[in-house]
């Protein structure tokens, strides 16, 4: 008889919960003769604020660090990934009802389904506490992500989906090759695994560092680092807005949050060794991220380059490799996420149908035209930029200290340098909606309540996280205390 | 018994073909195989270490690889025929609505 272990469900229960709604969704699309978008929307939000609910349970969970024989771990950090991720998904689902809704295409009832696996993915990996677990949360996420970017009848999703697939794939297979290298040089896939055995070897640790290399690779690609970006522009901008939204904002979480498990547990004893590699990915994502931006004339695209930049800055708080690194990074990412989501709302809102009206010029005037849609960008825009008094500029803030407090002090002054460049292609969105008059004749215009009371959520959020940051500190104090 | 260093050098020359592959090869179908390749040698990878260091994981790795690898070639496979479809081409370098 083979000894079976422990099982305790409770930690993964907002997976399976994901997972069953994604599964429900998918079983009413295919048997329900009618199918409604409000349904489906109501399954998948019931679905989504069940999860939320299970994750925060998990808040005040003692016992084992890991479960289901050390595959999965059940920590703080875990818990607030989870939560954000969540909640962005539930807006995006908002976001795109409303989308699919207006653009009169066939009914993508397929949507809330894919949605719901990706955010099982996305919750799944940042919980994962061994390297097949990372790597299978891996595929989930992004299969589902390949497809919802096609989700068009547009040519150009078509083909951000094939390039998004094919670069996709590609970096999947460098990650794995770098399992496969840990897997080599240290004998187990565990994530604290891994650690014990670096810590006790002395020398000779070639293949370890191969595997940190080929993971740094795969990880570069998921969270858009230079020089491994080449694909978001393009994704960001063929992808349907809703779902640019969803991924921009959720992946970005999803995959920084293993990431700080594999580098500051797994690779904790390199340290000295990763760490010039993230500062040199953190150096060149904001140094090209910013200044890419400046040269687009599309808004998508413009914002995809930000969120190069961003991706940039969150690596420059990881560059500290410590408690106080980590917990900027998370900051960091709560506020990424609603900047980003609420950015990319509001490009949805003003592209009337479809994916008209995403170029710069047409954002002439919106301040007179529209003046709540136009506030709400300007909001996001500031924060982007990091201006106070907005989470942006208090996230800034806390990723720049922290690299100095470990010694990384030209890395930030790059990251300020590069944050002064940026403020410009972000300001000169502002100018355009209130300074500008509106061009060519009056349009119709897209002003269905639903999804501006769901960009409330974000653009809220923005505010007070600016105003009273503490509120979130105190939290992510707890969070960020890796437990292994 | 086949000594370690040859499976791990066999890999790596696999690895690089089908790196060598994805950046030449301007077929999407072409692409997706050499994709399988790269796939494929980390089972080899996998299955070496797991035979060298005589612990199962490996082995149970390399199966779910096999798993996924067969679902990313579905849903790949289906996204070239849609574009198909939509373009008439596969061929990636003729795939140029949005600015590469």
């Amino acid at each position: 008889m083979l000894p079976t272990p422990k099982l305790d469900f409770l930690p993964v229960l907002p997976e399976l919960i994901l997972a069953g709604a994604g599964i429900v969704t998918l079983l009413y699309e295919a048997l329900a003769p009618r199918a409604s978008r409000a349904t489906h929307l109501g399954l998948s939000l019931v679905g989504l604020a069940a999860a939320a609910g299970a994750s925060i349970a998990l808040w005040d969970r003692t016992g084992d660090p890991t479960v289901l024989a050390g595959a999965i771990q059940a920590d703080r950090l875990a818990v607030v990934a989870r939560v954000i991720i969540i909640s962005v998904a539930a807006v995006g689902l908002l976001l795109g009802t409303h989308y699919y809704d207006r653009s009169g295409d066939e009914r993508r009832g397929e949507f809330y389904p894919l949605v719901l696996f990706a955010t099982t993915g996305m919750t799944l990996i940042v919980a994962a506490a061994d390297l097949i677990v990372v790597f299978l949360a891996l595929e989930i996420l992004s299969l589902s992500l390949y497809v919802l970017t096609g989700m068009s009848r547009r040519g150009q999703a078509t083909e951000a989906s094939m390039k998004y697939f094919l670069l996709g794939a590609f970096a999947s297979a460098f990650f794995l090759y770098g399992v496969a290298m840990a897997y080599g040089a240290t004998g187990t896939t565990k994530i604290a695994g891994i650690a014990h055995a670096l810590a006790g070897q002395t020398g000779g640790q070639a293949l370890a560092l191969v595997a940190l290399g080929f993971l740094a690779i795969g990880f570069g690609f998921k969270v858009s680092a230079v020089p491994f970006h080449m694909w978001t522009p393009d994704v960001y901008q063929g992808a349907p807005t809703p779902v640019t939204a969803f991924m921009a904002a959720a992946t970005k979480v999803a995959a920084f949050g293993a990431l700080i498990r594999v580098l500051d547990v797994s690779f904790q004893p390199l340290a000295w060794d990763w760490m010039p590699v993230i500062w040199a990915l953190a150096a060149a994502s904001v140094v090209v991220g910013s200044v890419l931006a400046i040269a687009q004339s599309d808004v998508k695209r413009m914002l995809a380059y930000s969120s190069i930049a961003h991706a940039g800055f969150v690596l420059t708080g990881l560059t500290a490799a410590n408690q106080d690194g980590i917990r900027a990074a998370l900051f960091y990412l709560i506020a990424y996420a609603m900047m980003t989501l609420g950015s990319f709302g509001v490009v949805m809102l003003v592209s009337v149908r479809g994916e008209e009206r995403t170029s710069l010029a047409s954002y002439s005037g919106l301040g007179r035209r529209q003046p709540l849609l136009a506030g709400l960008m300007a909001l996001f825009m500031l924060s982007l930029a990091g201006i106070p008094p907005t989470a942006g500029f208090i996230a800034k803030v806390g990723v720049f200290g922290a690299a100095i407090r470990a010694g990384h002090w030209q890395l930030a002054l790059v990251g300020v340098v590069s944050s002064v460049a940026a403020a410009f292609f972000y300001l000169r969105v502002v100018v355009l909606m209130y300074m500008q008059e509106p061009q060519g004749e009056e349009q119709e215009e897209d002003r269905s309540p639903l999804p501006r009371l769901a960009l409330a959520v974000p653009a809220i959020l923005t505010l007070v996280l600016g105003v009273f940051p503490q509120m979130l500190l105190g939290v992510l104090d707890k969070a960020s205390v890796l437990r292994w | 018994m086949i000594r370690l260093p040859l499976v791990l050098v066999f890999s790596a020359l696999l690895f690089s073909a089908g790196v060598y592959g994805v950046l030449a090869r301007r077929n999407a179908v072409l692409v997706l195989m050499s994709i399988e390749l790269m796939l494929n040698a980390v089972n080899v990878n996998l299955v070496g270490f797991s035979a060298a260091l005589r612990s199962l994981t490996g082995q149970i790795f390399a199966l779910f690889v096999i798993a996924v690898a067969a679902a990313e070639v579905g849903i790949g496979l289906a996204i070239v025929i849609l574009l198909f479809r939509n373009r008439e081409t596969i061929n990636v370098d003729e795939v140029n609505l949005l600015k590469w």
